[in-house]
């Protein structure tokens, strides 16, 4: 651990007993144990961390001196709706740092779903199977801090063929009097053949104290079973976050990953992990990042191919604006035994500020023979001649950009599969390019 | 209606434009002809108010306002309109949602209220049965994948649409077969009328078949060597321009 570590407020706490930390009834304390030892091997990632190379997390972390905080806190239905998108019809499910708030929420119930609070799914067999397994959850500080000290989030089962007829609305509420660092964690088991849809939001009282979320969900999809995830992050001047989210596929299953940042967080870093253990399957990870001010959004993905005859396709588009930053890391790994792999990545985006700046790197790792793998990135303008065109039509300039922006993200909207998602997400980015 | 006085520009420091003078006044069509390079299209572009020109001289009045004064969207709004010699292609915008943005940002900028949908879906079908635009290209992107003609057909549809008081048309029936070329023309015919003027830019005599002008200019070098009736497009179909450019050039030496 370098000395810089030390200086971060909620450091302190670390060094205690992680008994101290979490409640006496526990039963992950064995988990929570082996989890902070390795973190305190590794320590907080630092720019010399491979995966961090353009984040500096710790500048971060040391902005206010945050707390760990593992307190329930509750919510109102007004601040709830502010995460409300018109016309969707779903079930709500409200978190309030992490803790499920039950009197805002309609959860899904009939036979073979099972949908709680973490704290009170541990005996479910999809919890004991699937806790804690994906290797990336193990090997990333932040995860591990996040095991370790998390106090509570969304458990979700569906046993084999169920479906949920509408999609779960999953709204995470920050709030907090004093700065805190809060750490959800989730659990999504999705059973042979089940199928479900959850749209995460988050929403952001008004209130003086900075939170910090360090989060993390995990992603099961067994055979040919299917999940649309979407993670719309709406921020807020006083949120930061680090999301992990670390899925496994096991055979002919679909995983649809969305996210989709719009402004204002200051910090965003979203890892996203997909571990391919059962062939035949398709993974679509696609995202948009627009990003105004002096945001910084990183997006580290890494998509594990294992097995042969596997599909991804992965695509993400930036929009920069003013001083954002941002950073795309997509890794792809295939593996020696992964023949017939079709493995695609993208990366375009358009900077619009002066000082806008975008890293992005593809690390292709192809040990197998017989695969396809592509990868591709730009970074560019407006067309000119597209702009004069709107202009010369009377469209006003704010306008005409905000009209060509939806259309360069407009291959990624495209594919949300939640008309009224589609429509929402396409209007906040048309109003934002407005402002 | 539009006066343009001694107008000079340049774009990359090659100057383009070296005094054009003309009077355009309300109803009436003027075709610019001119052999290639002669700054057809730049004059064109300038009246529009694409940016990469640079306008060094000169003035250009529309309907008593300074329009070199005035952004690309104001002077549409005011109601210049340019047809595009080559309509762009933007994949990812709905030329129906591109439409109304357009036809509301008018409208507003006129203090009327935005039009409803219903309205709007009106007024749209009676422009595109006006100027025979198929209802199959309304919903796709905006000119993406379209033919030459398709594209040509869809300015004059939006020129319908946005209904300007001065139309520029720029070499729009380059690219086009016969058929097309009536279409367009058609559509043209049908939006004349006495408070409308247009300005019809063409290499070619064939054109001015189908949308007759009042007058007929020759452009040359940057500037109107010759002002005709429409008798004078067909000098120059038979007799080429080269009469016209030695004339110029002796001219120049005296």
């Amino acid at each position: 651990m370098t000395s810089d570590t030390i200086m971060i407020p909620f450091y302190q706490a670390l060094t205690e007993d992680v008994n101290a930390l979490t409640a006496p009834q526990d039963s992950l304390q064995e988990l929570r144990r082996s989890a902070l030892e390795r973190f305190s091997a590794t320590g907080l990632p630092t720019l010399k961390t491979e995966a961090w190379r353009f984040t500096n997390i710790q500048r971060f972390l040391k902005e206010y001196p945050y707390e760990l905080t593992s307190t329930p806190a509750t919510t109102t239905a007004d601040v709830a709706n502010e995460a409300n998108i018109p016309g969707l019809d779903a079930y709500r499910i409200v978190l309030v740092n992490g803790h499920l708030q039950a009197d805002l929420s309609s959860i899904p119930e009939g036979k073979g779903i099972r949908i709680g609070a973490m704290s009170a799914s541990t005996d479910a067999p999809g919890f004991a199977k699937w806790f804690n397994q994906h290797t990336q959850v193990n090997g990333e500080p932040l995860a591990n801090l996040n095991t370790a000290l998390f106090a509570d989030g969304l458990f979700i089962e569906l046993q084999a063929n169920v479906s949920i007829d509408k999609p779960i609305h999953l709204i995470h509420v920050y709030t907090s009097d004093r700065h805190a660092f809060v750490q959800p964690r989730h659990l999504w088991v999705l059973q042979k053949g089940a199928t479900a849809t959850v749209i995460e939001s988050t929403v952001h009282p008004k209130q003086e104290a900075v939170a910090f979320s360090n989060c993390v969900t995990e992603v099961v999809v067994a055979d040919n079973a299917e999940l649309w995830h979407y993670n719309v992050q709406q921020g807020a001047e006083n949120f930061r976050q680090v999301n992990t989210t670390a899925a496994q596929q096991e055979r002919d299953s679909r995983y649809h990953h969305f996210n989709i940042t719009l402004p204002n967080t200051p910090f965003t870093r979203n890892n996203l992990s997909v571990v391919l253990h059962g062939s035949n399957t398709e993974t679509n990870l696609k995202g948009i990042y627009l990003a105004t001010g002096n945001q910084h959004v990183d997006n580290y993905t890494f998509m594990n191919h294992l097995v042969p005859n596997c599909n991804s396709n992965e695509h993400y588009k930036g929009v920069l604006l003013e001083n954002a930053n941002a950073v795309f890391t997509g890794r792809i790994h295939v593996h020696q035994e992964a023949q017939k792999t079709n493995a695609f990545q993208q990366n375009n985006n358009i900077l619009m500020g002066d000082k806008a700046t975008i890293n992005s790197q593809p690390q292709l790792e192809i040990y197998a023979d017989d695969v396809k793998c592509s990868h591709g990135f730009t970074a560019g303008q407006f067309s000119e001649d597209a702009l004069f065109y709107l202009r010369a039509r009377a469209i006003g300039e704010e306008a005409a950009k905000a009209l060509l922006v939806n259309a360069f993200t407009h291959d990624v909207t495209d594919e949300i599969a939640v008309p009224a998602l589609q429509e929402y997400i396409q209007g906040q980015i048309e109003a934002i390019m407005n402002n | 209606m539009l006066t343009i006085k001694n107008l000079h520009a340049e774009v990359e420091g090659k100057k383009i434009l070296k005094g054009i003078n003309l009077e355009i006044p309300k109803g009436e069509i003027h075709a610019i002809m001119g052999p290639n390079g002669s700054g057809k299209s730049s004059l064109a572009s300038v009246l529009a108010g694409r940016d990469n020109y640079t306008v060094t001289e000169g003035e250009v009045w529309f309907n008593g306002k300074n329009l070199l004064e005035m952004s690309p969207e104001d002077r549409a709004r005011e109601g210049v309109f340019l047809a595009f010699q080559y309509p762009v292609e933007i994949p990812g915008v709905s030329n129906i949602n591109f439409l109304k943005t357009a036809v509301n940002e008018v409208r507003t900028y006129k203090g009327l209220p935005p039009l409803e949908a219903k309205e709007f879906l009106k007024l749209t079908k009676e422009k595109q049965q006006l100027v025979d635009f198929n209802t199959n290209l309304m919903n796709r992107s905006l000119n993406e994948g379209f033919s030459g003609g398709e594209k040509k057909r869809n300015e004059i549809f939006q020129l319908a649409m946005l209904n300007p008081s001065l139309a520029i048309l720029d070499e729009t029936d380059s690219g086009l077969d016969i058929d097309a070329l009536r279409i367009v023309s058609n559509g043209v015919n049908k939006l004349r009328d006495a408070e409308k003027s247009f300005v019809v830019i063409t290499h070619y005599q064939r054109l001015l078949e189908y949308i007759v002008p009042d007058f007929v200019h020759v452009l040359y070098n940057g500037r109107i060597i010759k002002t005709g009736t429409k008798e004078l497009a067909l000098e120059l179909e038979e007799k080429g321009y080269d009469w016209l450019k030695e004339a110029e050039h002796q001219k120049e030496s005296v």
